[in-house]
């Protein structure tokens, strides 16, 4: 039954992994572009819930309500101001862009809020759980946090194929000159698409500061999580991204079962496997 | 008709390569005219130079944006480590070993990490180097978690407390004069032309029958081996070893790349630049703390966006001018009037 536990956990864990990838995966299937700083936005954004809450006095999960607009403004703003400038051609420059951003984004938190680590409180949900048999319990956070995952997941895919800004994403990245003789501004697509990668960012940042503690420095290990879920679930499929993440987190709890310094070591083991024998992925979309 | 001729050196460049010569002697014979806290400085400046150049042969020269060398240096160290405390072997002596272990782990690595284009070939070198800091934590033998430090006894091998500096210094002077000499080397040889082919244009150069995977290959195992010998020279100069300090990305991978953006990256030239900048910068605003770091980001943002040749492109540009002549130039070809 422990190992029956230690699946269904570690499967639970996945949505949060699906969640910090989902971001990833939509810009780099609009714009080819790898954010670097994704995982620091991630905790940049768990931070925000934190000054929200201490200002209002709301529930973490309220508080999204402030924070998913306030990233994804960001996003926009970060994307028409600084990234468009380097995107397309050489992968050098948005590589370094989003690399320098990441240690100020880094180092700005540490500035502002200390290396303390810190958690957010959402009250006794966090605690409770749902018991499906004696041993094998299904604590609601977790659960709430996969139903997000999947949830969000189902917009982002109706998103991309039945609404206009979806076309117009698909259109920019198929290609991008004739997208815009057609009378798109690429521009303002981009920046569009890392709003919504960080609205979704904002969703995984809060999870993730209430299920543990958070420091200002967490944000590579973070990204390395999203990026091995995109790449096992296979780049360009959102549901794909899912069960990369499930895949990763299922790695994990079993890891973490035979000996808990094994954890992190085996998520990256399951990657290198699937990278070995699967190089595209699971579930590839995109060339 | 007048008649073209090709060189590869411009009279400046000869110039400078003299000045060079006489500036590489003077710090041959560092020991000897400056005192022991410059030397520990200049051992330091030696090290990130030489792990600003090899990366600069990956990233530059070689298309292969690593943001994972951090692995080759922790690897380095723990193999320096392991040969003292196992081998009972010479600290100095495991430099040469480390890079050929380096060299060779350099292999299977590629085989994963090749397999990934472009910017996720940069975050799947990440995965690789966490995945050496991990297993080093769960190596109970060089102390797991919280690390271990070098015995009293395979350091006093090495002289008294300034014959030791003397000796690492003179060391980190080798180790990074020789990178510098072999990079040159390279890419002034078949390997270096094919190699500018590769940057230029990917496709047209496999067309034209360059072995594309098996020189990205080489030039990857050479930087790893190039990083892990000067990864245990760090740990010699550290003495104390731990997996967070021994794979630290940002002390290994992040000031490293800076450095060759500020300076200029794919020139031979940037690394330099770069790293006498960076530690100017270092000395003068290390107090800042977490400052001081927004600053080196936001610096490499702004040359990205200015200027992504680096300082060093912006003499190029305005001078023509090249310290390291990897190139060709054609002179006496005048152009045609009709």
């Amino acid at each position: 039954m422990e190992w029956v536990n230690a699946i269904v956990q570690g499967i639970l864990t996945g949505g949060l992994y699906a969640l910090f990838a989902a971001g990833l995966s939509l810009i780099f299937g609009v714009m080819r572009l790898v954010n670097i700083a994704h995982g620091d936005l991630i905790v940049g954004a768990a931070y925000v819930a934190l000054a929200v809450i201490s200002a209002t006095g709301l529930n973490p999960l309220a508080s999204l309500v402030i924070v998913v607009p306030v990233m994804a403004a960001i996003g926009y703003g970060l994307q028409f101001g600084l990234l468009n400038r380097v995107i397309g051609g050489n992968i050098l420059p948005p590589l370094i862009v989003t690399f320098g951003l990441s240690v100020i984004l880094q180092n700005l938190l540490l500035q502002v809020f200390s290396a303390d680590s810190r958690k957010l409180n959402a009250g006794p949900i966090e605690t409770d759980s749902l018991k499906i048999m004696p041993g094998l319990d299904v604590g609601y956070m977790p659960l709430l946090t996969f139903v997000a995952a999947v949830l969000i997941i189902a917009s982002l895919q109706f998103l991309f194929y039945k609404t206009s800004m979806g076309r117009a994403f698909r259109a920019t990245s198929d290609d991008g000159e004739i997208a815009q003789i057609m009378g798109l501004d690429n521009r303002r697509v981009f920046a569009w698409a890392m709003a919504l990668s960080l609205a979704v960012v904002a969703v995984a940042g809060v999870f993730l500061a209430i299920r543990a503690n958070f420091d200002p420095f967490m944000g590579p290990s973070r990204l390395i999580f999203g990026f091995e879920a995109v790449i096992i679930g296979g780049l360009g499929n959102l549901w794909g991204t899912l069960a990369g993440g499930v895949i990763l987190g299922v790695a994990q709890g079993l890891g973490a079962q035979i000996d808990p310094g094994w954890q992190l070591l085996a998520g990256h083991v399951a990657f290198l496997i699937i990278l070995a024998f699967r190089p595209r992925g699971l579930f590839p979309r995109i060339d | 008709m007048q008649s073209a001729t090709i060189s590869r050196s411009t009279r400046a460049s000869r110039i400078a390569a003299g000045l060079a010569v006489i500036l590489v002697v003077a710090l041959a014979a560092a020991p000897w005219w400056t005192s022991s806290a410059n030397l520990r400085l200049f051992t330091e400046f030696m090290i990130y130079l030489a792990l600003a150049s090899s990366w600069n042969l990956l990233a530059g020269y070689a298309g292969l944006i690593s943001v994972g060398q951090h692995a080759y240096v922790g690897f380095g160290g723990y193999l320096m480590f392991s040969c003292v405390l196992f081998l009972g072997l010479n600290p100095l002596y495991a430099i040469p070993i480390a890079g050929v272990l380096g060299g060779l782990i350099a292999i299977p690595v590629a085989f994963f990490v090749f397999r990934l284009k472009g910017p996720y070939f940069a975050i799947g070198t990440w995965v690789v180097a966490e995945v050496f800091r991990l297993s080093a934590a769960q190596m109970s033998s060089v102390g797991g978690g919280s690390g271990l430090s070098i015995p009293v006894s395979a350091m006093r091998a090495l002289g008294s407390k300034s014959e030791r500096e003397i000796l690492i210094y003179l060391t980190a002077f080798a180790l990074c004069i020789g990178a510098v000499v072999v990079i040159y080397l390279v890419l002034r040889s078949r390997i270096g032309l094919a190699l500018t082919a590769i940057r230029d244009n990917e496709i047209a150069s496999l067309s034209l029958g360059v072995p594309i995977g098996r020189i990205k290959l080489a030039v990857y195992v050479v930087a790893a081996a190039g990083t892990a010998m000067i990864g245990a020279l760090i740990f010699i100069t550290k003495l104390r070893i731990s997996p967070d300090a021994a794979f630290s990305v940002n002390d290994w991978t992040v000031f490293v790349i800076f450095i060759v953006v500020i300076g200029g990256i794919g020139t031979m030239e940037g690394p330099i630049i770069g790293t006498l900048l960076y530690f100017v910068l270092r000395e003068s605003l290390a107090d800042l703390g977490a400052f001081y770091l927004m600053i080196l980001g936001a610096l490499a943002i702004v040359i990205m966006l200015a200027t992504p040749n680096g300082l060093w492109g912006l003499v190029v540009k305005r001078f023509d001018f090249s310290l390291f002549p990897v190139g060709y130039r054609v002179r006496g070809l005048t152009p045609k009037s009709d």
